[in-house]
């Protein structure tokens, strides 16, 4: 099967395609072919190219250099409707669907059949019955129905069928079952395997392991924006696949780990602690120590900070802070408990882009003032000193904190939003992705701070998306997938025991791993 | 895995499938009350005399036709404030060159057309080609033509021939001229949202604007064109004023207060600010609910303020309630 493939001429084949965007090379130098009816998988850690390409390929990015074969002809697009126009059609991870429209309406926005510019709807209606027949799913979705009274699944099912009424050649998919149940997986499963039969060439990104290795016949692996091996599944394992997207040294000095004997009394124990969005967490954090949590996207992560820091607050199972049972109902809570929260959307949730950085430093002391009391430019009573020596010691490159905060660097950004904490005088802090986005002197001058953190006494959770930072910085390290904790690893665990964790191909029997 | 969420009812989903909007119920149940009150307060003089019913949708015509236009910009997600001052320039201007003639009639008209569409256009262009958040831009176009207009006229000005104003107090049989424009201006606009390209490329613009772009729709086209339209429906609007009134003043937009009430009648219709959802029938709706509380706080002589008052609350309890009918069924 795989020898009569390599000679069948490939659908589609990019050459040396080569993206940079402001300070990252995202792809270097990649080529990859695919062959009709194949189902080919592309995975690679975050940030590892795989979404570039893909946008390369549906004609949403242009690639700085390279090219794009399609049939043995060289295309270039301007534009995703071009590249739809020729066959190529891509499924986002994120709908894109109008909530309010019927599923005829929806496939054919821009099509529609009409005469005279009045809308042929039973012709319409018809049209988008016989799509969703040939992908076997019309007793199951009405064309009448509306986008927004589908499942998930069905809506990503409407998707697939927009895209099959362009008479797609080739169909991509970005992590495709990412919100989708066991049952539905299996629906799409069989779905690709019909696609499949029909010539068509399936492309979809993923970071679930499991799910590659059942759909995909080819795995293509990207890393740090290079291509590095496409291997057919039946010749490797799961652990061979990670190897090949972890496998490197960490590229990065980080401060030494804490030592165990300096660790203080638990200063956050959870336990069975649950609300919509994630179940029956249970751990705890010492004073002094980082705790890492890892987990592929959509595990629970930000979830979890979120819960804990009451965005999004638990609704059963208990919380104490500093051995004192607690309920933390709102951000306003957290921080008269001093705990601080540096989230991960530094742009939307942890800068106030347009007031001066001394406003921004001082947000948190001012939350939990008298509302009514009075506020001076610099901080008033003994907080007036704040601002210059939290600038000091977050070492902030400016030249005034009069200044917006949007005109700093993000790393610089990143030291203010880490001064509104430390102003705040919290003791229990949570990290969502300390360095993302962040220009490699400044991640380590942060992880240094984080660490001085805990020498001061401080307990930190700390999320990241990053194995060498977990790695690097954690005192231990809770893996996280499917909204659950899954278990438990010491420090200096290595990416491949992480990634087999968080792709459900390992499990450890710890006391903080969920029910079941 | 069903299709249906199959929430409520057997009658809710009855009504559903037929499409009515729930509007409607609050329409009935004001219209319910409305004849309650007037049975204690006034012997049910109102709600039994045919001639008074027919005034409720009399009253609501003017109204119902610019909430057909801003109906359409709000679905694709865009609002016009200066269909009040089209109303005022379509009436000064159109009785301005009428001068009581027969003969200036098509010119009059023509003339309002153009100064229609060219608004339309303007607010569709600053929209659409330079970005500009459409309340702040139609605010822009609605005090410059305010300025214009106080600026040039100041009382009535010219006279409306007596054959104009057929529209405004003819009738056909036993029903007014007037009733007859309004279902066909809502008709054409229901047409024109569900039944045509047009409309659909509305409901994607206003939906989600780059899925729209993504998918082929020329997204600007299609909102410069929804605000043409708009524009329209405020001087169709201004001419039946005028053919009421038998003269034009510059106060008759902004004492009508067409713009906001236009965008509240279309509000409570169901339509999203948001856009990208709604229809033609909730907001005729909205008009009628309108147009039964000027009624029947007329008739009975309530002090006027106290409407005002109701109105306010209904538009708050509508959307309230379509808000948390939309979470319900995304739970």
């Amino acid at each position: 099967m795989a020898n009569e493939t390599q000679e069948i001429q490939p659908l589609m084949e990019v050459q040396h395609i080569s993206k940079r965007f402001p300070g990252v090379v995202a792809l270097d130098d990649v080529s990859l072919q695919f062959y009709p009816g194949e189902i080919h998988a592309v995975v690679g850690e975050n940030g590892a190219g795989k979404s570039t390409l893909m946008k390369i390929i549906s004609g949403a990015y242009i690639p700085d250099s390279g090219t794009i074969y399609l049939s043995g002809e060289k295309v270039f697009f301007s534009h995703p409707q071009e590249a739809q126009l020729k066959g190529i059609s891509i499924i986002y991870q994120e709908f894109n669907l109008l909530p309010e429209r019927t599923v005829a309406n929806n496939i054919f926005l821009g099509r529609e059949p009409s005469r005279f510019g009045t809308l042929d709807i039973r012709q319409m209606n018809n049209q988008a019955s016989e799509v969703l027949k040939e992908i076997g799913v019309e007793r199951m979705i009405s064309p009448t129905a509306l986008a927004s009274s589908l499942s998930v699944a069905e809506q990503q099912l409407v998707e697939i069928a927009k895209a099959i009424s362009f008479k797609s050649k080739v169909l991509i998919m970005d992590e495709p079952t990412a919100a989708l149940t066991f049952t539905e997986v299996d629906l799409l499963d069989d779905l690709i395997g019909r696609l499949k039969q029909k010539g068509m060439a399936i492309i979809f990104i993923s970071h679930r392991l499991k799910e590659v290795f059942d759909i995909a016949e080819k795995i293509t692996v990207l890393k740090d924006g290079k291509f590095v091996k496409t291997v057919s599944k039946k010749d490797v394992t799961p652990a061979d696949v990670v190897y090949l997207m972890v496998g490197r040294a960490l590229d990065h000095y980080f401060p030494a780990l804490g030592k165990p004997e300096e660790f203080g009394d638990v200063a956050l124990k959870i336990k069975d602690a649950s609300n919509d969005m994630i179940k029956g967490v249970s751990f705890e954090l010492r004073k002094g120590e980082i705790l890492g949590v890892a987990g592929l996207q959509g595990s629970g992560r930000t979830e979890l900070a979120q819960a804990l820091f009451g965005v999004m607050p638990f609704k059963s199972g208990s919380l104490e802070l500093h051995g004192k049972a607690l309920a933390i109902r709102n951000p306003y809570k957290a921080i008269k408990n001093k705990m601080g929260f540096v989230t991960e959307d530094r742009k939307a949730e942890g800068i106030a882009p347009r007031q001066p950085i001394r406003d921004n430093m001082l947000m948190t002391v001012r939350a939990i003032q008298n509302l009514f009391g009075v506020i001076h430019k610099d901080g008033i009573g003994k907080s007036r000193q704040l601002v210059p020596m939290l600038g000091k010691q977050v070492d902030i490159k400016t030249d005034s904190f009069d200044r917006e905060a949007q005109f700093l660097s993000g790393g610089n950004q990143q030291k203010v939003v880490l001064a509104k904490w430390l102003a705040s005088d919290a003791d229990v802090f949570i990290f969502d992705e300390p360095t993302r986005g962040i220009d490699v002197e400044s991640k380590a001058s942060i992880h240094d701070m984080i660490r001085d953190l805990t020498r001061r006494g401080i307990a930190v959770l700390m999320i990241s998306s990053e194995l060498p930072e977990i790695i690097g910085m954690s005192d231990r390290i809770l893996v996280m997938a499917d909204r659950k904790v899954v278990g438990e690893l010491p420090a200096k665990s290595s990416e491949q025991q992480i990634m087999l964790m968080a792709t459900g191909h390992a499990t450890t029997n710890t006391v903080t791993a969920g029910k079941e | 895995m069903t299709t249906a969420t199959a929430s409520g009812n057997g009658f809710r989903r009855f009504a559903r499938s037929i499409h009515i909007p729930p509007v409607y119920y609050i329409l009935i149940l004001i219209f319910l009350v409305g004849g309650l009150l007037d049975q204690i307060f006034a012997d049910g003089q109102i709600f039994k005399n045919p001639a008074i019913m027919l005034n409720i949708v009399v009253r609501s015509v003017a109204l119902g036709i610019v909430a057909v236009g801003q109906t359409l910009v709000i679905t694709g997600a865009s609002i016009d404030l200066s269909v009040a001052y089209t109303i005022s320039i379509t009436a000064v201007m159109s009785s301005y060159v009428m001068q009581g003639k027969d003969v200036n009639v098509p010119q009059a008209i023509l003339v309002v057309f153009l100064i229609g569409a060219a608004i339309g256009l303007v607010n569709g262009l600053i929209i659409t080609k330079l970005h500009i958040n459409p309340f702040i831009c139609t605010l822009g176009t609605s005090l410059i033509l305010s300025g214009i207009i106080n600026a040039t006229f100041s009382d009535y000005t010219g006279k409306v021939p007596q054959s104009f104003q057929f529209f405004g107090y003819g009738t056909l049989g036993p029903v007014p001229v007037s009733i007859l424009i309004l279902l066909l201006i809502v008709l054409g606009g229901w047409f024109l949202l569900a039944r045509t390209k047009f409309g659909s490329h509305l409901y994607g613009v206003g939906g989600n604007p780059e899925v729209a772009r993504l998918s082929g729709v020329r997204t600007d086209r299609v909102l410069i064109i929804a605000h043409i339209i708009c524009s329209m429906t405020a001087v169709l609007a201004g001419l039946f004023l005028v053919s009421q009134m038998g003269s034009g003043a510059p106060w008759v937009g902004p004492n009508g207060v067409y713009d906001l009430n236009s965008i509240a009648t279309t509000v409570i219709g169901g339509t999203a600010l948001s856009g990208g959802k709604g229809g033609m029938w909730g907001t005729l709706g909205g008009v009628l609910i309108f147009g039964i509380l000027d009624t029947v706080f007329n008739q009975l002589g309530v002090n006027p303020y106290l409407k005002t008052v109701l109105q306010g609350a209904i538009i708050v309890v509508a959307v309230a309630s379509y808000t948390l009918r939309s979470k319900k069924e995304a739970a």
